[in-house]
């Protein structure tokens, strides 16, 4: 065949919905998603568990996410003396990654707990109406944010890289080992917090409070001790995604817990707040939705997408997937 | 009444024009003016009818953006829409208008809450004000035509246009006469029969249905005078700043309307009014503060809810703690009983 006869044939298919989905851009937008939907489910897991003890909608655990990400930042940077700080030991990278993520979480808890007995416990102890909360718990998510934008001004900070990112191709796609271990770290962290929910005393008066809290103390269980672990756990699950989020994203800013946490509560909500699978599933629900729809619309939609799924499901079913109606007597 | 009118009348928008006042008063009496009518109107929703809408910046923002891009787009010259395309004489008449307009397309927009608040209450109607706050942001910010997340700008040639007619503060008048009108309608709402039934939906909102109140009718009759209120406040507070952008309508400025209702005690209209007083001039002497303005606030209102959490009047009005005044706010009703209209 004479090369000059042939013809190079051009797709000008300009109908967008009719052009054959390629399977491994799929695949890549799955692999996005799973991500994606991880920091909404380790997030979404948090407000489900404080609304399952408190019936609460802790509005400042975005925050609490946000701030999980600025301590990794500076554990992070610290170690690697990124402070101009000579540390007298140099870390190799596998003991720096778990390092900084043990005392991330064990500061953001800290954080959490603090917001908890600040804050929400004296108005339990005076059995404030539950409204009085709601609006207190607004007000910490606020102060937490504008805390961190007058101390730390509004440059954005930059993530310390803790490890060296490679890039894997085949079939057509690429995935970072941030992907992978994303995602990995997240289901094994969310296995761990389902064991602990499921099997373990802790988890179990967790399950009774959010049944009838009213009987739990009379079991012999300390309500007020419950909830602190309760917020611990949440308080860490969202500093993983944190530190997660800053290395994936590595630019932090104040506004962060805003973007990304509502998105997670819409998550919580669409699987049904109150309950952790609902939670989870609800996450890499509203992922993949958004990575599906950020595909094919421009990607300045994706908020506005996410906020109308959520209109959309509290008028059809507020009580979201996986969520049990509640009861009030009239 | 009409005495207060004129007093207050001859306290703050005489001295503008005469010039007494420098701008930045100027500016923080028509502040002052707006929050007013925001927390009035927010105080239909939130104190009267029992629910809780955390969305109402949004509300605000949707007045100020149609009333300044139909008044840009007639009356000045700007970047985003060529020429002005009215003579500046009518501008004095089309402000009013397109203020109205604002109003109109913000009571539209509160329909998204208004249906969805027939079926929720609570918590999730919290989500859906918030989300709602979120969706106008977004929605705006794609709109490229207009500047989305850029802003938009332009009413100072509508201010100057109008001032160009006659040289009198256009804005603050206006600013003047919403505020005495959104102050004289809720509270007239509120004392008929339909705020009665809007107060037992507060109450019991089942046993009020029980009660022949239409509670549908009147979730959709407050949600959309309120939020007309606040289009109309929106597109004062638009004109008065000259530049606007989505942020400017967002979580925190909702945040500022719930914190002065709260303030102010749910369910009290002179309440809703000092409050907003007191907390815009706050806002204001707190300017050397910077940034920490808006770390402070929070905890002090997380302190005024351990405290106080029905705020300075409760649901108490001015004229129950001092009753010889219901000579002059009272409504007729209560003129000739000396009676408080509802309790």
């Amino acid at each position: 065949m004479d090369p000059s006869s042939l013809h190079v044939v051009v797709n000008t298919n300009k109908n967008k919905g009719s052009k054959p989905v390629d399977p491994s851009l799929l695949l890549q937008h799955f692999i996005n998603a799973m991500q994606w939907g991880s920091f909404l489910a380790l997030i979404a897991v948090g407000y489900t568990m404080v609304y399952g003890v408190l019936l609460l909608i802790n509005f400042a655990h975005g925050d609490i996410f946000m701030v999980g990400a600025y301590v990794g930042y500076f554990i992070g940077t610290f170690l690697l003396n990124g402070f101009d700080v000579q540390l007298p030991w140099d870390l190799p990278s596998w003991v720096v990654i778990p390092v900084t993520i043990v005392l991330t979480m064990f500061f953001t808890a800290i954080v959490g707990v603090a917001l908890e007995r600040i804050a929400y416990r004296p108005m339990r102890m005076r059995g404030a109406h539950r409204l009085y909360l709601v609006i207190t718990a607004l007000m910490a998510g606020i102060f937490l944010e504008y805390a961190n934008l007058a101390t730390l001004g509004a440059r954005d900070r930059q993530f310390p890289t803790l490890f060296d990112k490679t890039v894997y191709n085949f079939a057509g796609i690429s995935i970072t080992n941030v992907k992978i271990l994303v995602i990995l770290l997240s289901v094994v962290f969310m296995a761990i917090l389902w064991f602990i929910v499921q099997r373990t005393k802790w988890g179990m008066a967790m399950r009774a409070i959010s049944y009838d809290r009213l009987v739990v103390p009379l079991m012999g269980i300390s309500v007020d001790n419950i909830i602190v672990v309760t917020f611990i756990i949440g308080s860490s699950m969202a500093a993983l995604a944190g530190i997660m989020y800053g290395t994936a994203f590595p630019i932090l800013s104040f506004d962060m817990g805003l973007f990304v946490g509502w998105q997670a509560f819409i998550a919580a909500v669409v699987g049904g707040i109150g309950s952790i699978r609902g939670a989870m599933a609800g996450g890499y629900i509203l992922g993949f939705t958004q990575i599906m729809v950020a595909a094919f619309l421009p990607s300045t939609y994706r908020d506005l997408i996410a906020f109308s799924v959520l209109l959309l499901i509290l008028v059809v079913k507020p009580t979201g997937l996986f969520g049990v109606a509640r009861r009030t007597k009239v | 009444m009409p005495l207060v009118i004129a007093i207050v009348f001859l306290i703050t928008v005489v001295p503008s024009w005469l010039g007494v006042y420098s701008g930045y008063y100027q500016f923080v009496l028509m502040l002052i003016g707006i929050n007013i009518t925001l927390t009035v109107s927010l105080n239909l929703i939130n104190g009267y009818m029992g629910e809780f809408s955390v969305g109402h910046a949004a509300f605000m923002g949707a007045g100020a953006y149609v009333a300044s891009i139909i008044n840009v787009y007639l009356l000045a010259d700007s970047n985003f829409f060529g020429q002005a395309r009215i003579a500046p004489g009518w501008s004095i008449l089309i402000f009013p208008i397109s203020l109205i307009l604002g109003g109109i397309a913000a009571s539209l927009f509160s329909l998204l809450v208004a249906f969805p608040s027939f079926r929720t209450r609570g918590d999730y109607l919290a989500i859906i004000t918030l989300a709602v706050n979120f969706i106008f942001k977004s929605v705006i910010e794609n709109i490229d035509k207009i500047g989305g997340p850029r802003g938009f700008m332009g009413m100072g040639g509508v201010v100057k246009a109008m001032q160009d007619v006659i040289n009198i503060p256009w804005v603050m008048i206006w600013v003047f006469i919403v505020m005495v009108f959104s102050i004289y309608i809720v509270r007239n709402l509120v004392s008929s029969i339909m705020g009665k039934g809007i107060v037992a939906i507060r109450d019991d909102e089942i046993a009020a249905e029980l009660m022949t109140v239409n509670t549908r009718r009147m979730k959709v009759i407050a949600f959309m005078l309120a939020c007309g209120l606040a289009g109309m406040a929106g597109g004062l507070h638009a004109h008065a700043v000259s530049f606007i952008n989505p942020s400017s309508y967002f979580i925190i400025q909702s945040t500022f309307m719930l914190v002065m209702v709260y303030l102010g005690g749910m369910g009290s209209l002179s309440g809703s009014v000092i409050s907003a007083v007191l907390f815009t001039i706050l806002l204001e002497l707190m300017k050397p503060l910077g940034l920490y303005r808006f770390v402070v606030i929070p905890v002090l209102f997380i302190l005024l809810m351990l405290l106080r959490p029905s705020g300075l009047m409760g649901n108490r009005e001015l004229s129950d703690i001092f009753p010889p005044l219901r000579k002059f706010f009272g409504t007729a009703e209560e003129r000739i009983s000396h009676v408080p209209a509802s309790d």
